[in-house]
C-alpha cells in the first residue's frame, strides 16, 4: 500500500507542478495583501488592548489560512477531474486501495501547501517578523499549518468527488473567501466595534485557526489558543477526511 | 438627434441589456461593494479609535467613500471586460463597421460604465444610511461625491477599454485589473493618510487617487476643504486615459 | 455453468436504474476463450452497461455472470486480477505524459518494480506511442489516447480484455489499425475479447461470433455468416435514368420479391430467387422501355439481419418502410 500511496503522491504533485497558474498565486496573493495591509493597518497597534507592536506580527498569520484554500481548490478539481474524465474507473480496476488514492492526493497538495508555509515564514522574517514563541514555536506553527492544509484539502475534495465537477468546486472558493474576511482576521475579536460583526467572528471556526497560529507569533505559548486552534483544524479535518473517504466509496463502486 | 448620440445610446442600450439580463454579470458587480463595505465598515469599525483618527463622520461614512469608489473604478473594470468579450465574440467588428463615427462607440460604453456606478452606488447609499451612516455634507456636498464618484468611474473605464481594445481578448481581464487593484489599495484604504507609516505613507502620497478619497471624505464628512486639485486630478486621470483609449481604438480599427 | 477460465458466461443478468428502466434486461451469452466477441447495437442498447456489470464496476441488480471463472459479484478482486478494459471515455489524466501513466499503472498493477520501465517501453513501442511517450497526454490525439488506452489495459497481461467502442470518433486510418491490434492480440496472444461496437463493419469484419442487443435484450446471436444466411437473400438496387420512373421500376422489381427501403430516388426489392433471376429483370425493365443509371446487388448485412429483428435499421436508426417477413 505505501508504494501505491507514493506513485500516487508522485501523480498529485506533478498535476499541481505542472499548473504553476494555480500554485503561484496561492503564494503570492497572501503575501501581497500582507503587503498592503500590515502598511495601511500599522496604526492600529496604537488602539488599547491590542497585543502586538507590529501589525506585521499580527497579520502575518492569515496567509497560512488563505494558502490552504488554494490547497482545497487544488485537491477538489484534480478528484473533479478523475471523475470526469474516468480516470478514477480505470484506478478502481487496478488493485489499489481507495485510501491509497485519497492520502496520494491530499500528500501532493499539502507539500505545496508546506512550500507555501515556508516561504511565508522566510518573507515574514525577512521584513522583521517577531517569532515569540521561539524556535520551537516555528515546529508547533508548521504542524497547525499543515493540519488546516489537510482540513480544507480534504473538505475540497469531498466537495470534487461528491459533485464530479470542477466548476462546482470553483464556486466554493468565493464562499471560503467571505469566511475569511467574516473573522478576526484584521482585528482581535475583542476590538470588533459591530455588534453582529463580532458574534459572527465568535462563530467562525476560521477565527479560532488564525488566532491559534497568530498567539504562536505575538503571544508566544498560550496555551487556550493553541488547544482551539489544533481542536477546530482536527475537527474540520476529520469532517473532511471522513467524508472524503465515503464520496470516494461511492463514486468508486466496485464489487 | 444626432447620429452621434443615436450610436452612443445604441451601444449602451445593448451591453446594458446584456448586463441586465445576464445574472453571472450583474450580480458580482453589486455583491462585492457590498460585501467590502461590511467587511470593511463592519469589522474594521474599531479603528475609528485610534488615537488621531479625527474623522467626525463616525468608521461607516469613512468607509463607504472608498467602497463607493472602488466600486466604481470596478466598475469601470468591467466595463472594460464587456470591450475585450465583443471584441473576442467578433461583435466588435460589426460595431466598427456599421457606424462609422468610433469615437460615438467609445462614448456608448463610456455610458454603460456610468449606469453601472449608478446602481451599485445607489444601492451602497441606500444599505449605508441603512446601517447608519451619518452625513455630515450638505446635498451639494453629496452631489460633488457623486460627481467625483463618476469621474473615477470615467478614468477606469476609459483606462480599461484602452487596454482591452489593444489586447481585443479577455485574457487581458488581470492587465486591467492588477493596475486598478494597486492603486486603489496602496492609498489611504483603512485610515487616513497622516495614520500611515513607512513605505506606504510614501507610496500613497504619490498616488493621485489618494486625494480623491480624501476628498470624498471630505464631502461626507461637511468639512471645508480645498475640492480644486482633486477634481484637477480626476479631469486629468480622465483626459489621460480618454487619449490612451481614442489611441487604442485607433489600432483596433487598423486591426480590422 | 461451466467454468471457462479464459471466458465469459452470463445468465439472466439484469441492471434497473431509479424510476424502473432497466438498461440489461436478462441478457445471457457465453464467450468462448480466445474469440472475439462482438456485442452490436444502437446507442442505449445496453452495450455500455454490460460491460460495465463484466468489469465489476457496477453490480448487477439480479443475475450471474462468471468472467475468467470467477463469479462478477462475490469474487471482484479476482475477476479484476485477469481482465483488462478500455472503456468509452478514454480515462486519462491530461496532465500526465504517457510514459507517467504506464509508470503509475504498472506500480498499481503490482508489476516488480525492476520490470516496470521495460514493460511500459515494450507496451507504449507495440502501440506506436514511444515517440509521444514524454509529451502530456492533454495534447494528444483522439486516436493516440485510445491507443495508450489499450496499452495501459495490457499491462498486467489480461486474459480476457473488454473493449467498449473502441473506434467511436477515430478517423479510418486510425480504425483499421486498432482493428489489426485486436485482431493479433486474440490470434497471437489468445486474449479473449469482449467488444461492443455501434458499427457494422467492426462487428462484420472482427468479430468470430456476434450478439446484437437492443433496449437491454438480445435480439440474434451467432457467427456474422449465420446471421446473414438467416436472412437469406440478396437484395437489388435499382435507380433509374428519370426520376419519374422511379415507381414504374418499383412495379417491375415488386414482381421479383419484398420490397425494402432504398435511397432517394431509387427502388429495392428484396430477391426471392437469388441472383438467377437478373437477366429475367433486366430483360422486363428493358421491355418496359425504363432505362436505368445504377443496377446493384448487396448481399445481405448485418443492418439488413437487425432490420429483420427489431424493424429499425442500426445506423439512423429509422423504421423501415415495410417490416420485412424473416423467409420460412
Amino acid at each position: 500500500m505505501s508504494g501505491q500511496v507514493l506513485e500516487l503522491a508522485r501523480r498529485s504533485l506533478l498535476q499541481t507542478l505542472r499548473q504553476p497558474a494555480l500554485v503561484v498565486p496561492s503564494i503570492v496573493f497572501p503575501l501581497v495583501l500582507v503587503a498592503v495591509t500590515s502598511g495601511g493597518l500599522e496604526s492600529a497597534t496604537s488602539l488599547p488592548g491590542f497585543p502586538s507592536d507590529s501589525y506585521l506580527d499580527f497579520i502575518i498569520a492569515v496567509p497560512f489560512i488563505q494558502g490552504p484554500l488554494f490547497a482545497m481548490i487544488n485537491a477538489g478539481s484534480s478528484l473533479a477531474r478523475d471523475v470526469e474524465t474516468g480516470f478514477l474507473k480505470r484506478l478502481a480496476m487496478t488493485p489499489m486501495q481507495r485510501a491509497a488514492l485519497l492520502i496520494g492526493q491530499l500528500a501532493g497538495v499539502m507539500a505545496v501547501a508546506l512550500l507555501s508555509s515556508l516561504v511565508y515564514l522566510a518573507v515574514g522574517f525577512a521584513f522583521g517578523m517577531h517569532m515569540e514563541a521561539g524556535p520551537l514555536g516555528v515546529v508547533a506553527l508548521l504542524a497547525l499549518a499543515m493540519l488546516i492544509a489537510l482540513a480544507f484539502a480534504s473538505l475540497g475534495a469531498l466537495v470534487g468527488l461528491r459533485s464530479g465537477s470542477g466548476e462546482a468546486v470553483q464556486g466554493f472558493f468565493p464562499l471560503f473567501f467571505v469566511l475569511l474576511f467574516l473573522s478576526s482576521m484584521y482585528l482581535p475579536r475583542p476590538l470588533i466595534e459591530q455588534d453582529w460583526f463580532r458574534t459572527v467572528a465568535t462563530y467562525n471556526p476560521v477565527s479560532y485557526l488564525i488566532e491559534g497560529i497568530r498567539s504562536l507569533i505575538v503571544t508566544g505559548w498560550d496555551g487556550e489558543a493553541i488547544l482551539l486552534g489544533f481542536g477546530v483544524a482536527a475537527a474540520m479535518a476529520a469532517l473532511g477526511v471522513f467524508g472524503a473517504a465515503a464520496a470516494l466509496r461511492t463514486r468508486l463502486v466496485r464489487t | 438627434m444626432t447620429r452621434f448620440a443615436q450610436v452612443a445610446l445604441a451601444v449602451a442600450w445593448r451591453s446594458l441589456h446584456n448586463i441586465l439580463t445576464t445574472p453571472a454579470y450583474l450580480l458580482p458587480s453589486l455583491i462585492f461593494p457590498l460585501f467590502f463595505f461590511t467587511a470593511f465598515a463592519g469589522g474594521l469599525s474599531g479603528l475609528g479609535q485610534v488615537p488621531g483618527f479625527d474623522f467626525p463622520s463616525g468608521y461607516t461614512a469613512f468607509q463607504f467613500v472608498f467602497v463607493l469608489l472602488q466600486a466604481a473604478a470596478f466598475g469601470g473594470v468591467f466595463t472594460g471586460f464587456g470591450i475585450a468579450a465583443d471584441f473576442e465574440r467578433g461583435f466588435a467588428s460589426r460595431l466598427l463597421l456599421a457606424a462609422p463615427n468610433r469615437l460615438a462607440i467609445l462614448a456608448g460604453y463610456a455610458l454603460v460604465g456610468l449606469a453601472r456606478t449608478t446602481m451599485v452606488g445607489a444601492l451602497l447609499f441606500a444599505v449605508a444610511l441603512v446601517t447608519g451612516m451619518r452625513v455630515g455634507g450638505s446635498g451639494v456636498d453629496v452631489v460633488a461625491l457623486i460627481a467625483l464618484a463618476y469621474l473615477v468611474a470615467l478614468a477606469a473605464g476609459l483606462f480599461a477599454a484602452g487596454v482591452a481594445m489593444r489586447t481585443r481578448t479577455i485574457q487581458a481581464g488581470p492587465a486591467m485589473q492588477m493596475p486598478v487593484f494597486l492603486v486603489l489599495f496602496l492609498a489611504p484604504v483603512y485610515v487616513p493618510l497622516d495614520l500611515l507609516s513607512g513605505w506606504l505613507h510614501a507610496v500613497a502620497s504619490a498616488n493621485p487617487f489618494t486625494p480623491l478619497i480624501e476628498t470624498g471624505r471630505d464631502f461626507i464628512s461637511g468639512s471645508p476643504a480645498p475640492a480644486g486639485t482633486a477634481y484637477l486630478i480626476a479631469a486629468a486621470l480622465v483626459a489621460g486615459f480618454g487619449w490612451w483609449a481614442v489611441r487604442g481604438l485607433r489600432r483596433a480599427e487598423a486591426a480590422g | 455453468m461451466t467454468q471457462l477460465p479464459n471466458g465469459i458466461e452470463v445468465e439472466g443478468l439484469v441492471r434497473g436504474f431509479k424510476g424502473g428502466v432497466r438498461a440489461v434486461d436478462g441478457i445471457d451469452l457465453v464467450v468462448e476463450p480466445g474469440e472475439i466477441y462482438g456485442f452490436l447495437g444502437p446507442n442505449g442498447a445496453g452495450k455500455s452497461t454490460t460491460v460495465l456489470m463484466l468489469t465489476t464496476l457496477l453490480p448487477p441488480t439480479s443475475g450471474t455472470a462468471r468472467v475468467a471463472g470467477h463469479d462478477i459479484v462475490r469474487a471482484g478482486a479476482q475477476v479484476r486480477r485477469e481482465i483488462g478494459a478500455a472503456l468509452q471515455e478514454a480515462a486519462l489524466d491530461p496532465l500526465l505524459t504517457g510514459r507517467e501513466h504506464m509508470r503509475l499503472q504498472t506500480a498499481l498493477q503490482g508489476v516488480p518494480k525492476a520490470e516496470r520501465r521495460a514493460r511500459g517501453d515494450a507496451l507504449l513501442e507495440r502501440v506506436g506511442l514511444i515517440d509521444a511517450a514524454d509529451r502530456k497526454v492533454g495534447g494528444y490525439s483522439g486516436g493516440m489516447k485510445r491507443r495508450l488506452d489499450l496499452a495501459l489495459a495490457l499491462v498486467h497481461h489480461p486474459r480476457i480484455l473488454f473493449l467498449d467502442e473502441p473506434t467511436t470518433g477515430l478517423d479510418p486510418q486510425s480504425r483499421s489499425e486498432m482493428w489489426q491490434e485486436v485482431a493479433h492480440l486474440a490470434r497471437e496472444d489468445g486474449v479473449t475479447v469482449f467488444l461492443t461496437t455501434q458499427y457494422l463493419e467492426e462487428a462484420d469484419v472482427l468479430a468470430d461470433r456476434i450478439a446484437i442487443i437492443d433496449h437491454g435484450l438480445i435480439v440474434a446471436r451467432g457467427t456474422p455468416a449465420e446471421l446473414k444466411a438467416e436472412i437469406g437473400r440478396p437484395s437489388l438496387e435499382v435507380k433509374p435514368a428519370e426520376r419519374e420512373d422511379r415507381d414504374a421500376v418499383a412495379a417491375v422489381l415488386s414482381r421479383f420479391g419484398t420490397p425494402v427501403t432504398a435511397p432517394p430516388g431509387a427502388a429495392a426489392v428484396r430477391l426471392r430467387g437469388g441472383v438467377d433471376e437478373l437477366p429475367e429483370i433486366v430483360r422486363t425493365l428493358d421491355g418496359e422501355a425504363l432505362s436505368v443509371v445504377d443496377f446493384r446487388l448487396h448481399a445481405p448485412t448485418l443492418d439488413d439481419v437487425f432490420l429483420a429483428k427489431t424493424g429499425r435499421k442500426l445506423e439512423g436508426g429509422e423504421p423501415a418502410a415495410e417490416p420485412e417477413a424473416v423467409p420460412a
